[in-house]
């Protein structure tokens, strides 16, 4: 028994030290109590040993902790290479993020409780890592719980202006209500079914064929819950008000690795639960929920509305709010293909997200530094004031709109060859229509910043050598992925076996 | 010739020069511009040596064998997942007939773009920065032999158009710009979807039953090399070819610009500096009629065969309507954009005759209505530059005051008009020969010949307003005759529409034997593929 506990805990080394990395920046927290500079590099040093840890582990295909009898065969944490690439995602943008709280004028003047945002901060990380790899319902809604609790504090934690209370109230009061509607879900599912574990959900699923209101209605519930963290409509309506009241870091992690976190679940839940076969990499699903129209219709809302949305806003972290849930939209098509090929496509998707959104939140964060502002109005003529910042921001956009020769482009790409491969022309073509739209307001910043004219001074803008770098490490493979993608479909590919039945 | 990557060299050599130029600093003006005119210059000596060594006997269009210039490697590799095959995507340049022209036309209409751009005084390092990465996408288009390759380039253009018509334009710039930007993109989208949807129809099966597919735009021309099940496959009876071409089709008449997509065209015209307006209708335009030749006719022959009824309507709409509008005009520059409009069906027109004498005429065209409407801009450049007004009205009299001028303009009217012994007479009169010879759009074609009324009609009165007529006083001290930068500018463009007038074999016997190898394609592959029943 315990020899199996020990070759589990060998399993999850990068959480591991994840948790001891967040217990020794609360230790420092308490010893040091001036100096709290240190504090985000032994954060960087937890994170790059999982990191490192991870990227190493590729072949682990196996379930851990299981419970209960020996005849058991599945546990609370199913740890695979799928599982492991989202894991390395969200390792990768928390290191990012890290160095982008660290050139946030925000996260500065807040420097004598960095302890406290650190620890949320690893405890956000922690959850998500959780979140990847779970395949309990019991343990699926606790890792949701870890990060929700984490990052309910971290919107609020400046405590700058009003709306960042607000927006911390609004996302627990949202965020509660859906893991509640969430938990209820996977009660009537336990009732139905009689186990939390999807494998053995999946098992009993195969021989009893259950097809009943209360089934679709429990899963609907579930996805509710899921849907929240991916900011999928309907269920994105806290996304706008906290991606704005939060601090820029904060939002860029939440639009990246919550997101990353939030769709590993998802993929995971779908095609481990449901799966009837797999048949050259089309799943077959069981009978009983329709996934494949749900998602589309779920996914076609969701980007419609997010860029329809997006086109309105004034405040740039509100659009990119918006922009985020669009681009949840096109991912959520991957998934809804229900192929292999959608699952890379996804897959290929977060690692350019990834460039190309912290890139855009980290020059919005230089410029709210530089002149106290969000505003699209305020960007007037900061195109030739910073053109450092003004040709980077423009290629992330254009990246984001999915123009080549970006990394967008290929993401995009990627999702409509999914799409296509399955022949389904019709959301394809809503699809693109909806790039088109996305233009509009992408290019209405590069318009304020190159071609407005402004009455006012145009403010300084300093730029230091760390954000240069900083951006460049963004940058150059969101143009380099973007002509030769070859590396990043590679690196997709030897990730995309998920563990099922 | 051999191995030596010519056609990247043409068309990469502006990026070279954006780099240089963004290290010049932003306060050397006169380094910035001259590095562009070496560049654009060393571009136009590249297409000489391209003419120079051009073989007059390959057709090219669907053989790669007789393409020339060719270079081709792999660019992008995928293997792994069985069950979508291999992506194969190849870095795959060639000349032929059809792009030769276009090639030599790029070259001379940026060259002189660039010469007119000299009094551009906004931020100019940005300026040439950007107008050397539109050359990079224009000249790309027209070597690409690759769909991934092609649509990047195509796509390449559009940031770098939307900040020099942005900034650098007129009033009502920004409206411009971004509708521009917007009606391309549409159109562009549901090309990236033929092109996927081609990619998942063609390819090539392996012993092992994996598919290798390809964006290859030869390949994809060949009906052997079509799957069973494809999407878009003449084997599939329930294909979608027709759906598909008209998709692509959209897509490239947003750039011609073809009546109803045409909208776009007048705003960012008149909006636009002059250089760009130059480059706007001497090379963008041609993309459109270029990519329905390259791309849509040799590899859905059957459905062009089907719709080119409708394709000559549309040339003649085209026509009729771009003139008739044009004669409604006040405004000068937006004359010569609706003259666009007009010149631009004739081009359809031709095409949709799929007879060797109508698509020579229309690639002559193409050519031919770069260099002469190119011209017109900088004629309406001189005359804002001086009053600052392109209120057609507000002047008269002009032929005493500035009498090379009006030589200069006297040759680009009658040109666009196709007064024999200028070039545009001999285009235009190829496409009606070629378009008459066809019983079902005889009708049309005689139609459109009104066309050619309408247009002297406009280009006379236009002329007589401007430059007969009482001298307006006001412009006494301000019209100035030509400089030295204006000689540089419209005489070369004078010489090449002089000397395609008396001499058009220089052009036609470029374009010949590809000509004739695209008609003959086209018949036969409708042919096949309405054989096979499909």
């Amino acid at each position: 028994m315990l020899e199996n506990l020990f070759k589990d805990l060998s399993l999850i080394y990068p959480e591991i030290i994840v948790s001891v990395t967040l217990l020794l920046v609360v230790l420092f927290d308490l010893i040091y109590d001036k100096n709290k500079t240190i504090i985000p590099y032994l954060g960087l040093i937890g994170l790059f040993a999982a990191l490192f840890y991870s990227l190493g582990s590729v072949d682990i295909e196996t379930h851990a902790f299981i419970i209960g009898d020996t005849g058991n065969k599945f546990g609370l944490l199913s740890l695979d290479p799928f599982g492991n690439y989202f894991r390395i995602i969200i390792l990768i943008t928390s290191i990012l993020i890290i160095f982008f709280t660290k050139s946030s004028s925000e996260i500065h003047s807040i420097s004598e409780r960095s302890g406290e945002f650190y620890t949320l901060l690893l405890g956000m990380v922690l959850g998500m890592m959780f979140m990847v790899s779970a395949s309990d319902l019991i343990m699926i809604y606790i890792s949701v719980e870890i990060l929700s609790l984490s990052s309910y504090v971290l919107t609020g934690f400046t405590k700058l202006r009003d709306r960042d209370s607000e927006a911390s109230l609004k996302y627990l009061i949202y965020g509660s209500a859906s893991s509640g509607i969430m938990l209820f879900g996977m009660s009537l599912i336990y009732g139905l079914i009689g186990s939390t574990n999807i494998y053995e959900i999946n098992e009993v699923l195969q021989t009893t064929s259950i097809n009943s209101i209360i089934y679709s209605f429990a899963l609907i519930l579930i996805f509710a819950g899921i849907g929240f963290k991916i900011s999928a409509a309907p269920f994105h309506f806290w996304t706008p008000d906290v991606y704005e009241g939060a601090p820029i870091s904060i939002t860029a992690f939440l639009s990246v690795a919550s997101k990353a976190a939030g769709f590993a679940l998802l993929i995971r839940f779908v095609k481990v639960t449901f799966l009837a076969d797999n048949i050259e990499g089309n799943w077959i699903l069981l009978q009983g929920f329709d996934w494949q129209n749900f998602l589309i219709i779920i996914s076609v809302l969701t980007m419609t509305l997010g860029n329809f949305a997006a086109l309105w806003q004034d405040n740039l972290k509100r659009m990119l709010a918006y922009s985020s849930i669009a681009h949840a939209g096109y991912m959520l098509l991957g998934i809804a293909v229900l192929t292999d090929q959608g699952l890379l496509a996804v897959m290929i998707y977060f690692l350019v997200y990834l460039l190309m959104n912290i890139g855009a939140f980290y020059i919005v964060m230089i410029i709210a530094n530089n002149i106290g502002s969000e505003n699209i109005n305020d960007y007037n003529k900061l195109g030739s004031a910073a053109p450092f910042l003004g040709v980077s921001l423009t290629i992330f956009l254009i990246s984001l709109t999915g123009l080549p020769p970006t990394a967008g482009f290929i993401s995009k790409l990627y999702i409509f060859i999914a799409l296509l491969d399955v022949k389904m022309i019709a959301v394809a073509v809503i699809a693109v229509l909806n790039s088109v739209v996305s233009l509009y307001y992408y290019i209405r910043v590069l318009k304020h910043m190159f071609i407005n004219e402004t009455d006012k001074t145009v403010p300084e803008i300093k730029v230091s050598l760390n954000d240069v770098v900083f951006i460049l490490i963004l940058l150059v493979p969101t143009l380099i992925l973007g002509v030769y993608f070859s590396p990043i479909v590679d690196f997709a590919q030897a990730f995309l076996s998920i563990l099922v039945n | 010739m051999n191995g030596f990557p010519i056609l990247s060299l043409i068309t990469f050599l502006p990026v070279i020069g954006m780099i240089i130029i963004l290290f010049i600093p932003s306060k050397m003006i006169k380094e910035i511009k001259i590095t562009s005119l070496i560049i654009t210059f060393l571009q136009i000596i590249l297409a000489v040596v391209l003419l120079g060594n051009f073989n007059y006997n390959a057709g090219g269009i669907y053989e790669v064998s007789s393409f020339q210039f060719i270079e081709k490697f792999r660019w992008i590799e995928l293997t792994g997942l069985s069950w979508i095959g291999t992506i194969k995507v190849d870095y795959f340049l060639g000349a032929d007939g059809l792009s030769l022209p276009m090639i030599l036309l790029t070259a001379i209409v940026s060259f002189i773009a660039i010469i007119s751009s000299w009094n551009i005084s906004k931020s100019i390092k940005g300026y040439f920065a950007l107008f050397l990465l539109l050359d990079t996408g224009m000249m790309g288009v027209f070597v690409a032999l690759d769909f991934f390759l092609f649509y990047i380039f195509w796509e390449l253009m559009l940031l770098p158009m939307y900040f020099l018509i942005g900034i650098w334009g007129g009033p009502r710039k920004e409206y411009a710009a971004i509708k521009f930007f917007i009606y391309t993109l549409f159109g562009s989208v549901f090309m990236l979807l033929v092109m996927i949807a081609l990619y998942f129809s063609a390819g090539e099966t392996l012993a092992d039953g994996r598919v290798v597919y390809t964006f290859n735009l030869l390949a994809l021309m060949d009906p052997a090399n079509y799957l069973d099940n494809g999407l878009l496959s003449p084997l599939n009876p329930n294909n979608y070819r027709l759906a598909a071409y008209i998709a692509l089709f959209v897509g490239f008449a947003i750039k011609i610009p073809m009546f109803p997509f045409h909208t776009w065209l007048p705003d960012a015209h008149v909006e636009a500096p002059t250089p760009i307006s130059v480059i706007l209708a001497g090379v963008l335009l041609k993309m459109g009629t270029y990519g329905i030749l390259r791309i849509s006719y040799p590899i859905f022959p059957e459905i062009t065969e089907q719709l080119a009824y409708y394709i000559a309507l549309f040339g003649v709409i085209n026509i009729i309507y771009g003139g008739l509008v044009a004669l409604a005009q006040k405004d000068f520059k937006k004359l010569i954009a609706y003259s666009s409009v007009s010149h631009m069906g004739y081009v359809l027109l031709g095409m949709a005759s799929m007879s060797t004498t109508g698509i020579t005429g229309a690639i002559f065209q193409m050519f031919n209505h770069g260099t002469i409407t190119a011209m017109l801009f900088l004629i309406v450049g001189v005359i804002y530059d001086r009053a600052h007004t392109r209120e057609i009205n507000g002047f008269g009299g002009l032929a005493n005051k500035m009498p090379i001028y009006t030589g200069f303009v006297t040759v680009a009217f009658f040109a666009a008009i196709g007064l024999p012994s200028l070039s545009g007479f001999i285009s235009e009169a190829l496409v009606f020969v070629g378009a008459f010879g066809v019983a079902e759009i005889r009708t049309l074609t005689m139609i459109g010949t009104l066309g050619i009324l309408i247009g002297a009609a406009y280009m006379l009165w236009t002329l007589q307003r401007i430059f007969f007529g009482e001298f307006n006083t006001k412009w006494e001290n301000v019209l100035h005759d030509i400089t030295f930068r204006e000689y540089a500018m419209l005489i070369p463009l004078t010489i090449i529409i002089i000397f395609l007038g008396i001499y058009p074999s220089a052009m036609l016997d470029i374009m010949n034997t590809s000509v004739n190898t695209l008609v003959e394609f086209i018949a036969n592959g409708a042919q096949n593929i309405r054989i096979s029943g499909m």
